[in-house]
């Protein structure tokens, strides 16, 4: 059991960081805290890519001199699926803080449910 | 294989789009404006002209995307299903920004218009790409540029409530997007393959050799709970109100219609193409069948206590999404295809009803409560009479869209047989009665006497009254030719492998 434990510590430790993310964001009535959750959710995701993606032993997806069996290499692929979620994930979350910020500024308050009850009384 | 020269539409129009999206930006808003307009009619126009081929044809193409072949290349894929549904989309897309167009020049301030016409563009090339791409993870980017332009057209009046929400909208989007990236991450790690005909073969030979069938079914359900949370499958509908009731028109149209109806189309492919459909059949389970069941019934009663017309309207749309879900946990490919007319269907009644409950909510002093709009139909006959359709294509009065996809969709639950034929049946009768309490009931106090004030009479805004006319002419071409359009549905779905 233990054993199985390690070896799929990387991919454990993703879904951690995946469930408090999620869960931040679902749950938190702060919206800093819900970009927080947003980040960590994202690089949970990110690692579960990158550790299944790397093979232990082989070497990194540049071309050597002399090794041209491609099995002597791991698979590009996963590592260029990360950098285009990471940029993904960087312009959302710069979208999240941008209407957090106007949020701020026209309420004074991250809370979720002030901010909503302010706006009810707006409204009225 | 030699490409012909209406081969290369496909990325001509995602490239286009995405183009315009770069150079509206930075226009003068009347320019900007036109940009919108002219890359509307060029996209439909491609549309149509795929539409016609494939269909006449009867026959799919794969775009390779450069030098790079399958399995490691990107790649689009064009046949009569994606033609189909793209075209509608495109058309709703266009009709969504005409027939807002007086409410847009009120509503989004002069020096913010050219940022909407970019984040319109972008969401039409994010359209365009996710109807046509062979490619998961091509698909899950541009998931993501279109929860950001959506959440910016729901922004775009810029009030404290509209900030708000579509701040709720990205939140409850970005559980979505990340439920399906981790999804896909872990069909990727388990086969290998992103490419749909690779994936599906991959993912056929797993089951063949009954290995990994946890991972793979897990897999498949995040991916399908995020689209279920993106699109506000009840109970995941909790942004949906405020973000289509308050935006402006062509919003409200557009978000209602097009953002989630695509994310749809994306995941039929997935359990078509991907073989979703036999990973899901292999264990008996019906939690997406209860979720459809639960949404089509709640969604109603949330729409029958509503007081306000707009509000009313935003939550039927949950009960037409249970609708939609409803086709695709049948699980056969009746049920798809009965799927992707309700999209169509509902694109359309959903489109219309927002561009004139909004006419209609103005002619009213901005006030859309049910006495307010009482004889609002006599201010302005052609949004009422548009509302008026809308309303009964979506109860499902014949010769209209939704009668044509409820008879598909019964049907299709006659089909399957056993205890879930009853309840379907069941179901489509009790709903049908939800839909005359509030569908109805709104249209025709539309019709009612109102107060007789001495107001002069607003002027008529022509280019909405075009734009819904159009509307009313494709529901009505929807319910009236609905065999011929599900015969390219059906042709569309065979092609799927």
């Amino acid at each position: 059991m233990l054993g199985r434990i390690y070896t799929h510590l990387d991919g454990l430790t993703a879904i951690v960081l995946f469930g408090v993310g999620f869960s931040l964001l679902l749950l938190d009535k702060n919206l800093l805290k819900k970009i927080i959750g947003f980040s960590m959710m994202d690089s949970g995701i990110y690692l579960f890519l990158a550790s299944y993606g790397y093979i232990e032993s082989r070497l990194a997806p540049i071309y050597r001199e002399g090794i041209s069996d491609a099995s002597a290499y791991v698979n590009p692929l996963p590592a260029g699926l990360v950098l285009t979620g990471i940029v993904v994930g960087v312009s959302v979350t710069a979208v999240m803080l941008g209407l957090t910020v106007r949020l701020y500024e026209k309420y004074h308050s991250l809370d979720m449910d002030e901010i909503a009850e302010k706006i009810r009384r707006e409204g009225k | 294989m030699s490409m012909a020269l209406w081969q290369n539409l496909p990325l001509l129009m995602i490239v286009g789009a995405l183009m315009c999206a770069a150079v509206s930006s930075v226009l003068k808003a009347k320019a900007a404006r036109a940009v919108m307009l002219g890359l509307s009619i060029l996209e439909c126009a491609g549309m149509i002209t795929l539409l016609y081929f494939t269909v006449s044809l009867g026959e799919s193409f794969v775009f390779p995307m450069g030098e790079i072949g399958a399995p490691f290349g990107n790649e689009l894929r064009v046949g009569p299903a994606e033609a189909l549904v793209g075209a509608l989309l495109a058309l709703v897309m266009l009709l969504a920004v005409v027939g807002g167009f007086q409410q847009l020049k009120r509503d989004v301030r002069e020096n913010r218009t050219p940022l909407y016409a970019a984040v319109y563009c972008l969401l039409f090339a994010a359209m365009v790409a996710m109807t046509f791409t062979n490619d998961l993870f091509t698909a899950y980017v541009f998931i993501e540029i279109s929860t950001i332009a959506a959440c910016a057209l729901i922004s775009a009046r810029g009030h404290g409530q509209h900030i708000f929400a579509a701040a709720r909208y990205m939140i409850m989007n970005l559980l979505g997007s990340g439920l399906f990236l981790l999804g896909l991450s872990m069909l990727y790690s388990l086969t290998g393959h992103l490419l749909f005909p690779q994936l599906g073969a991959a993912v056929r030979q797993l089951i063949l050799e009954n290995r990994y069938s946890m991972p793979l079914y897990l897999s498949f359900l995040l991916m399908t709970m995020g689209v279920a949370i993106k699109s506000a499958l009840y109970p995941f509908h909790t942004w949906l109100p405020s973000a289509y009731s308050n935006s402006t028109a062509a919003s409200s149209a557009i978000l209602s219609s097009v953002v989630s109806k695509m994310y749809i189309f994306l995941l039929i492919k997935i359990f078509l193409r991907a073989e979703g459909t036999a990973v899901f059949a292999r264990r008996i389970d019906d939690v997406l069948f209860l979720f459809a069941m639960v949404g089509i019934i709640a969604g109603s009663l949330h729409a029958i206590v509503q007081r306000h017309v707009l509000r009313m309207v935003a939550y039927s749309s949950v009960a037409q999404i249970g609708y939609i879900f409803l086709g695709l946990a049948l699980g056969t490919r009746e049920g798809v295809a009965a799927t992707v007319f309700h999209i169509l269907a509902h694109s359309a009644a959903k489109s219309m009803l927002f561009l004139a409950g909004n006419e209609l909510r103005s002619v009213s002093g901005q006030n859309d409560t049910f006495p307010a709009l009482r004889g609002a139909a006599k201010k302005a006959p052609v949004a009422g009479l548009a509302f008026l359709v809308g309303a009964c294509s979506l109860v499902g009065v014949p010769l209209l869209g939704g009668f044509s996809s409820k008879v598909f969709l019964a049907q299709a639950g006659i089909g399957i047989g056993g205890w879930r034929m009853y309840v379907v049946l069941a179901e489509i009768v009790l709903s049908t009665a939800l839909n005359v309490a509030y569908m109805l009931r709104a249209a025709l106090n539309l019709y009612r006497d109102g107060e007789t004030d001495a107001k002069e009479k607003p002027a008529s805004n022509w280019p909405l009254n075009a734009a819904v006319s159009l509307l009313m002419a494709l529901t009505v071409f929807l319910g009236v030719c609905g065999s011929t359009v599900m015969d390219w549905i059906q042709k569309g779905i065979a092609l799927f492998v």
